[in-house]
């Protein structure tokens, strides 16, 4: 079986950010990179997949992006993934999700894919699209926010989670995609022997240019910090000065301390 | 300018979030127009056109049958945008949708600008306009964001047939959330533990404070799912909505499914090291510091 699962590296959401000097996306420098969250999630679910099917299933991790995405990408690799495709483009975060997914689907449309995994959404431009657009444009079943997965028998048993703690459970006949949300496993940590062997693993670039064909359906225009409404009182200063002046004004401004 | 709604049925009843399309239609200045997969009975009340295309024979979530039918409407009504709430059921819908017209899609719209739409990123610290390229796009509309309108008026309604397949799903039923082992909803203080608390055995420390507030332990999503706290205590769209006197964030930098858990709290304390977390917003008090030097001192000074 052919698995593939796509990732994104994303910055550290604890991060400032600034605009860039085109308005468009954030300044990229002092910025430390990671995977996105979701996307582990989505590596570790292909990953036990994998490993459930012992040696008929091989498990390609896809990335767009510039070259420090190969960080990322290693990661995958480290945590149990076989191969990977780099699609180099310097100007990824320009791109809508439109032109993302069809980059992707471009690739995998050749490769024939049983079953696809990416997260629910990125971290840092939150669109949840791509997934759904990746699967809409190749004709696949797909499901999203998946909280719960068994496979067996070329069906997928998938949870998805849904408001206020309630699931909704779907069956998906292969091939299929599905977008994964945050707990539905825990993500394992790479461990260093895992990390030398997948330094010998085959990391394929491909411009974008050979992928992509699509204008922006849905182009950025502006980016900026919202306007601060402000309001609220900031307290900052010596731990045990700022807790009296805590408590004092909970003592005036509500009724619950007394 | 004319807006299709696609509104949501879930277990036999139209969701309330439904009338918050509603406002942003109106919002847009948009002739509203609406979709739904369900029976007569669920159709939004409001003075306008409503497609019901029969829950029966097409199911609740069925994502192939659900595109089927709102491109029926969208056939009918040759529309502007259609709108659809940012929720478990609109974020699966829309992406169908938008790649079915092949047109762009702007997901989460907090706020409408001029000529286009604003969405946050970056985990809300950040925003974005976006414009549409074309003259038609799928829209997704943050829960909240627009205050639900009044039900008022009488939908003329017209059947839609839709017939499709599943595309490969099969929907096979929901589970329902688990029984609460905290009732959250009831508590006058809650105190919550956020990403920032770094490790499980850290969990002691806000609990501590928890208890000398006289509240219950609350958290946030990544705290439940690291497995720090148990899932009965998760403030936010998949977990509680609540509503206490008093409400203390500790290391929560206020991701939007938490805030819309927690925003109805009448008193709001935030502590955290980032003075620009965007639950900042909601704050009545913030306390910039690292929770794990603060939260015991604020516990003796509680205890005094």
């Amino acid at each position: 079986m052919k698995l593939l699962v796509c990732i994104k590296q994303v910055p550290d959401l604890e991060s400032r950010f600034k605009p860039a000097a085109d308005g468009l996306w954030f300044d990229e420098n002092d910025l430390a990179w990671r995977l996105n969250e979701y996307d582990e999630y989505a590596v570790e679910q292909a990953v036990q997949l994998k490993e459930q099917l012992g040696g008929e299933a091989e498990l390609t991790v896809l990335s767009i992006g510039p070259d420090r995405v190969v960080e990322a990408i290693k990661k995958a690799l480290a945590m149990g993934a076989d191969k990977a495709v780099h699609v180099q483009d310097i100007a990824a975060h320009q791109k809508d999700p439109w032109q993302i997914a069809s980059t992707i689907a471009a690739y995998a449309g050749e490769q024939g894919f049983d079953l696809i995994f990416t997260g629910m959404q990125s971290q840092d431009r939150g669109s949840a699209q791509v997934g759904v657009l990746v699967a809409e444009l190749l004709g696949l079943a797909s499901a999203t926010t998946l909280v719960g997965f068994s496979y067996a028998d070329g069906v997928v048993q998938a949870k998805r989670e849904l408001e206020g703690g309630m699931k909704g459970l779907v069956n998906l006949r292969l091939p299929a995609l599905v977008t994964c949300q945050l707990g539905l496993n825990t993500p394992r940590y790479p461990t260093l022997p895992n990390i030398m062997k997948a330094k010998k693993k085959e990391i394929r670039p491909i411009p974008v240019a050979e992928l992509l064909r699509e204008e922006p359906l849905a182009p950025t225009t502006s980016f900026y910090a919202p306007a601060r409404k402000g309001g609220g009182l900031v307290l900052e200063g010596e731990p045990s000065e700022t807790a009296l002046k805590l408590v004092n004004i909970l003592k005036e401004k509500t009724a619950v301390l007394r | 300018m004319k807006a299709l709604l696609v509104c949501e049925v879930r277990e036999g009843k139209l969701l309330d979030s439904s009338y918050e399309l509603m406002t942003f239609a109106d919002r847009l200045g948009a002739e509203k127009v609406a979709v739904l997969v369900g029976s007569e009975g669920t159709a939004p009340q409001f003075d306008g056109r409503v497609y019901l295309v029969d829950a029966a024979t097409l199911g609740e979530y069925n994502p192939a049958a659900h595109k089927a039918a709102v491109l029926a409407a969208v056939a009918k009504e040759e529309p502007d945008y259609v709108v659809l709430c940012h929720s478990s059921y609109g974020w699966d819908l829309a992406p169908r949708v938008a790649a079915a017209l092949k047109v762009g899609q702007v997901t989460e719209i907090v706020a409408i600008a001029d000529g286009g739409f604003e969405v946050g990123c970056c985990n809300a610290k950040m925003r974005r306009q976006v414009k549409p390229a074309g003259a038609r796009a799928v829209l997704t509309v943050q829960a909240g964001a627009f205050a639900a309108a009044p039900p008022q008026g009488a939908p003329r309604i017209e059947q839609l047939e839709v017939s499709a397949d599943g595309q490969g799903l099969t929907f096979k039923g929901y589970e329902p959330a688990e029984a609460k082992a905290v009732d959250l909803a009831r508590a006058e203080i809650i105190v919550s533990a956020g990403r920032g608390i770094g490790k499980k055995d850290n969990v002691a420390v806000i609990e501590a404070l928890a208890k000398a507030f006289g509240g219950e332990l609350g958290a946030s999503r990544p705290v439940v799912d690291a497995g720090w706290v148990d899932h009965s205590r998760q403030v936010g769209t998949t977990g509680q909505t609540v509503s206490p006197k008093l409400y203390v964030a500790c290391g929560i930098s206020g991701a939007i499914q938490h805030l819309a858990g927690m925003k109805k709290s009448d008193f709001v304390v935030a502590i955290n090291k980032d003075k620009d977390a965007p639950i900042g917003e909601v704050a009545d008090v913030l306390v910039v510091a690292d929770v794990l030097q603060f939260a015991p001192v604020l516990t003796a000074a509680l205890q005094k």
